[in-house]
């Protein structure tokens, strides 16, 4: 049981009006953060929670001096941060351990940084390595540890420099469900203790449940561009238990926030749905129908987090699927329950070519991108483009890293529901109809082509 | 770059990704540099003279043993050289945004002016640098070792700074290491096995220019050094084929020494600085580490360096963290661009027309006519060795390396092949020339061949060995007859190696042209057209002004090649034929 600390609050890091803006990849620029306020006080928990492209790594490397804010700033303990962060220490999801050092060396390396003597700086690391369970590795590489032991050095490696902050990027979503299980379990212990120095501890996630489990006060992102959409305090009593109640009470009401109405991002206020303003989720078709036969089976209706459960799954892992899902008109969800549609139970139902039809005129209509390069072909001479095209399109609302992921789903998609071809070689996208016409034409006049 | 997949010191001219504008300024930067070093060096002319220094040196072999380890010394004065110019050349690069804009396109360019072509415009600098004694030609020599070492050096160690693991630098900075210590925490260590990979390349590339600069004709005089270039030299001139012959063998003795008791053992220590948890199947191994892993002097030095180490790290940490301020003023950075962009292209302009001036006070403004007219010349011969190295070579490389025992064999002969100068070996073919009174001109192909040829070979080797078992047996089991298998799986998987070696090869010949294209074995000397012997005839007469536009108008060649054929040939390799 965690008593709770001083009643006080005293504010470590206050971020006012932050608002970050990357170059996207046409030269204009791509909000990430939009006028985010957040600040952490002494004595508590707070996570982040958001999913991926909500740019909630980037607000907690904002919160830690890596990277500075386009608009708006960072204090620590009142002080502008024009650097990084002198009172946080960072614990990375790849645990970022520098691979030639041995463990200890990577433990004694921040206090190198701050000029502790030697024999001080031995003792100290030597300590931090006991406390966090590491005796007997000490002199070892990271490369011969275990993914666990690996971030146990990154803990320790943070620890040792008793930071007020200590900032925790996806720290367990590397590790197996059993090693993240017990890491988790010992952070908890550590924080109990009342003469642990690190004042206030704040976690980024896209784990619904670890966010429940650690935090004493959760801030849910929304994406495009990033926001805080709603800031839910957790007030279950320490140690908690997943199979309480209340704790999945917590964790359905987190759910329906993270998948609700979002009326600050662009998709919401947009007022028709466009290919920028509506990113395709990152599914491919055999997931999509995988999803759905699950759905299926279960009567039509299923309760989300169960389900990833039963799959041993992160809830946050069917994400994608069910946003993809949801664009398509073949799921609905409410709150935290998935409903099949119609629409779903007929694509699922159908044989493979009817199955196609459906899926294809759901794309069509429902996927903006799909339907956009459909639009686009038709109105060609030709019933072809240059894939180059649609990049230079994407890339007014996307980093060229996204604007290619999209390109990819949208082809997978309009591919499986015959709508288009694509030949990766010239990069020419035409439509079906139009490329089957001419495969008629080539082997009507020549058979030998059936060989290509 | 884990292991040798590819032997080339050409890695700045093929994957650099400049504007043309950069380009062309960053040529005429270059040149402008060196007619200042021709301008210093101007009117100045009596103490060469001076420089007490043999024309010729003793072909006794009592003295071998000796010139050869004066050879070994400069070798390794230069990679000691170009290590610390490469540390701090690419962290400018790496670290100061203006600087990059510069220093990344001059690298491009440095790369690709002939290594013979910077000692013949530095040699009266060096040699004025040290009146009366011979330590100018030391320098020289040096100098001539570490211009063929340091660019493609200081490139790899640029790229392992920029492709620094991203939370590894954030690690950095948030553990608020200083500058010093983020150097050698992080940076070095993360750029240790490329570094060192292209130091053993750039290091075999160095013999040939340590061999050829160890005797120079400068000013209408030959110096000579003591080393086993200047040996080879005597004995060529004294036609004493048994002591080539010993020279040769000592020479092969030393490349597979120095391979066995430094780079081998290196290679394998730079094992630990491999990131991930990943481990090689085929790990370099070495008995000299072995040995000294088991011994307790590298404890020992350690322990005495250690208070050494602390010091340095308490005096560098005035020069503050290794951070970067979160806020930049744009408006204030735009306009320091500005200023900078105006004052550097200012300084250029105003020396390119100085540079002009000289050229046509001294040689006359249409020598650069005459040498690129001799630059084609010089041209079709390298275009002919590739062409005749490749039909001949990448059968054999690929024979080779679809092979694994055959490659296993192959390997560490490819090894010596790579490091031995092949200048040891004009005296003879020389002597073939003579004897067949075959004309240079056709035969300074064959001699610049000698160099360039194998490093089409290995390259090919490598490619083909790279090649996937499952891909192979596919061609296999649809019966793909020959052609077919060299049209969809052999040619477009070895392209990519082959344009390295392509143009590491054609690199090689150019610079092998100025000392191809004037041979002599005893009193005769051969001499062919073409913009090589043009280069070392007017920096044996003295004639700086026609040196330097020698060299500009070979450096122009060169990168234009380097522009327009072989980075667009790598770049679509890259594109369409990558196996990954």
């Amino acid at each position: 049981m965690v008593a709770p600390r001083t009643p006080a609050r005293t504010p470590l890091i206050e971020a006012k009006h932050l608002s970050t803006s990357f170059p996207s990849a046409d030269g204009s620029t791509l909000r990430v953060l939009d006028d985010v306020n957040v600040t952490l006080y002494e004595g508590e928990v707070v996570a982040l929670l958001g999913k991926s492209g909500s740019g909630k790594s980037t607000l907690l490397r904002t919160l830690a001096g890596l990277i500075g804010p386009t608009d708006g700033e960072v204090r620590y303990r009142g002080v502008p941060l024009d650097g990084a962060n002198p009172g946080a220490a960072m614990v990375f999801q790849s645990f970022a351990l520098m691979p030639w050092l041995t463990v200890q060396e990577n433990v004694e390396l921040g206090l190198r940084a701050a000029g502790v003597h030697e024999n001080q700086r031995r003792r100290r690391a030597l300590a931090a390595i006991d406390q966090i369970g590491l005796d007997g590795f000490e002199n070892a590489y990271p490369r011969e540890l275990s993914g666990g032991m690996r971030q146990r050095v990154g803990f320790a490696r943070a620890l040792v420099l008793q930071p007020d902050v200590l900032m925790m990027d996806e720290p367990f979503s590397a590790l197996d469900v059993l090693t993240s299980e017990n890491l988790r379990g010992e952070l908890i212990s550590l924080w109990a203790q009342p003469d642990f120095p690190t004042k206030c501890i704040c976690i980024v996630t896209h784990d619904i449940e670890e966010a429940v489990l650690l935090a004493d006060r959760v801030l849910v992102l929304g994406s495009n561009p990033g926001h805080i959409k709603a800031e839910v305090p957790i007030l279950l009593p320490r140690p908690r238990d997943r199979r309480s109640p209340t704790f999945e009470t917590a964790v359905d009401r987190l759910y329906a926030i993270l998948t609700g109405r979002d009326e600050r991002s662009a998709a919401e206020r947009a007022a028709t749905p466009g290919p920028l303003t509506h990113p395709l989720p990152e599914a491919s078709v055999g997931g999509l129908a995988g999803l759905v036969e699950i759905v299926y089976s279960h009567d039509g209706q299923t309760d989300l987090p169960d389900l990833a459960d039963e799959l041993s799954f992160h809830v946050d892992d069917l994400l994608p699927l069910v946003d993809a899902a949801r664009m398509l008109g073949l799921l609905d969800v409410e709150g935290a329950q998935a409903f099949l549609t119609e629409a779903g139970r007929a694509w699922y139902t159908a044989d493979i070519l009817h199955s196609k039809e459906v899926f294809a005129t759901l794309a069509v209509e429902r996927a903006p991108l799909v339907g956009t390069i459909v639009k686009a072909l038709q109105n060609s001479a030709d019933g072809a483009l240059r894939d180059d095209f649609f990049r230079d399109l994407l890339r007014r609302g996307y980093s060229a890293e996204d604007a290619e992921k999209q390109l990819d789903i949208a082809i997978d998609w309009g591919r499986y529901g015959e709508l288009f071809d694509y030949d990766a070689i010239t990069g020419e996208l035409v439509l079906s109809e139009v490329a089957a016409a001419f495969t008629v034409m080539l082997s009507a006049s020549d058979p030998e082509t059936d060989e290509l | 770059m884990p292991s040798p997949r590819s032997f080339t010191n050409q890695d700045v001219s093929l994957r650099t990704r400049g504007h043309i504008v950069s380009d062309v300024v960053a040529v005429v930067a270059v040149a402008v540099v060196f007619w200042l070093f021709v301008e210093l060096s101007q009117g100045l002319a009596e103490p060469l003279d001076q420089v007490s220094a043999p024309a010729e040196v003793s072909t006794d072999p009592v003295n071998l043993p000796y010139y050869a380890a004066r050879s070994l010394l400069r070798m390794f004065a230069a990679l000691a050289i170009s290590t610390l110019f490469a540390f701090v050349y690419a962290t400018a690069a790496a670290r100061l945004r203006r600087a990059e804009k510069i220093l990344l396109p001059a690298l491009d360019v440095l790369q690709s002016v002939p290594v013979l072509g910077f000692l013949s415009i530095t040699l009266p600098v060096w040699l004025l640098l040290f009146p009366g004694t011979a330590l100018g030609l030391e320098f020289a020599a040096v100098f001539a070792i570490f211009t063929s070492q340091a660019w493609n050096m200081t490139f790899s160690f640029y790229q392992s700074l920029i492709t620094q693991p991203r939370d590894l630098d954030e690690a950095a900075r948030l553990l608020r290491l200083t500058r010093w210590q983020r150097f050698w925490k992080l940076d070095v260590p993360n750029g240790t096995i490329p570094l060192v990979w292209n130091g053993m390349m750039s290091f075999g590339g160095g013999w040939f220019f340590l061999i050829a600069s160890e005797v120079v004709s400068v000013n209408n005089r030959a110096y000579a050094l003591p080393g086993i270039g200047s040996y080879v030299a005597a004995a060529s001139r004294n036609e004493e084929v048994g002591r080539l012959l010993l020279a040769i063998g000592v020479m092969v003795v030393m490349v597979l020494g120095v391979n066995f008791v430094f780079w081998r053992p290196l290679t394998a220590w730079a094992e630990r600085f491999r990131a991930g948890d990943t481990v090689t199947v085929d790990q370099q191994r070495s008995i000299v580490l072995d040995v000294l892993r088991r011994s307790t002097i590298p404890a020992l030095v350690a322990r005495g360096l250690r208070p050494l180490g602390a010091g340095l790290e308490r005096a560098t940490r005035p020069f503050g963290r290794a951070d970067r301020p979160l806020r930049v003023n744009r408006s204030r950075r735009r306009a320091g661009d500005i200023v900078f962009a105006v004052i550097v292209c200012a300084l250029i302009a105003a020396g390119l027309i100085r540079m002009l001036m000289f050229i046509g006070d001294h040689a006359g403004l249409d020598e650069f006519v005459v040498a690129a007219g001799l630059g084609v010349i010089t041209f079709a011969r390298v275009l002919v060795l590739l062409v005749i190295g490749t039909l001949i070579w990448v059968p054999i490389g690929v024979w080779i390396g679809l092979s694994p025992r055959v490659t296993r064999f192959a390997q560490p002969v490819v090894q010596v092949l790579a490091s031995f100068p092949a200048n040891f070996l004009f005296p003879f073919a020389t002597l073939v020339l003579i004897r067949t009174g075959v004309d240079l001109n056709v035969g300074g192909i064959f001699l610049m061949a000698l160099g360039a040829q194998w490093y089409i070979l290995f390259n090919v080797i490598a490619g083909a060995a790279a090649i996937p078992n499952d891909l192979r047996e596919a061609a296999l089991s649809l019966r793909l007859n020959r052609v077919q298998t060299w049209r969809y799986l052999y040619g477009p998987a070895i392209f990519a190696s082959w344009v390295t070696g392509g143009i590491t090869a054609a690199g090689g010949a150019w610079n092998a042209s100025i000392v191809a294209e004037v041979v002599s074995y005893g009193d005769r000397t051969l001499t062919a057209n073409g913009l090589g012997a043009y280069i070392a005839g007017s920096t044996a007469a003295g004639d700086f002004a026609k040196t330097l536009v020698g060299v500009i108008v070979m450096s122009v060649f060169v990168v234009a090649l380097n522009r327009l054929f072989w980075r667009r040939l790598y770049g679509y390799a890259e594109r369409r034929l990558s196996l990954s």
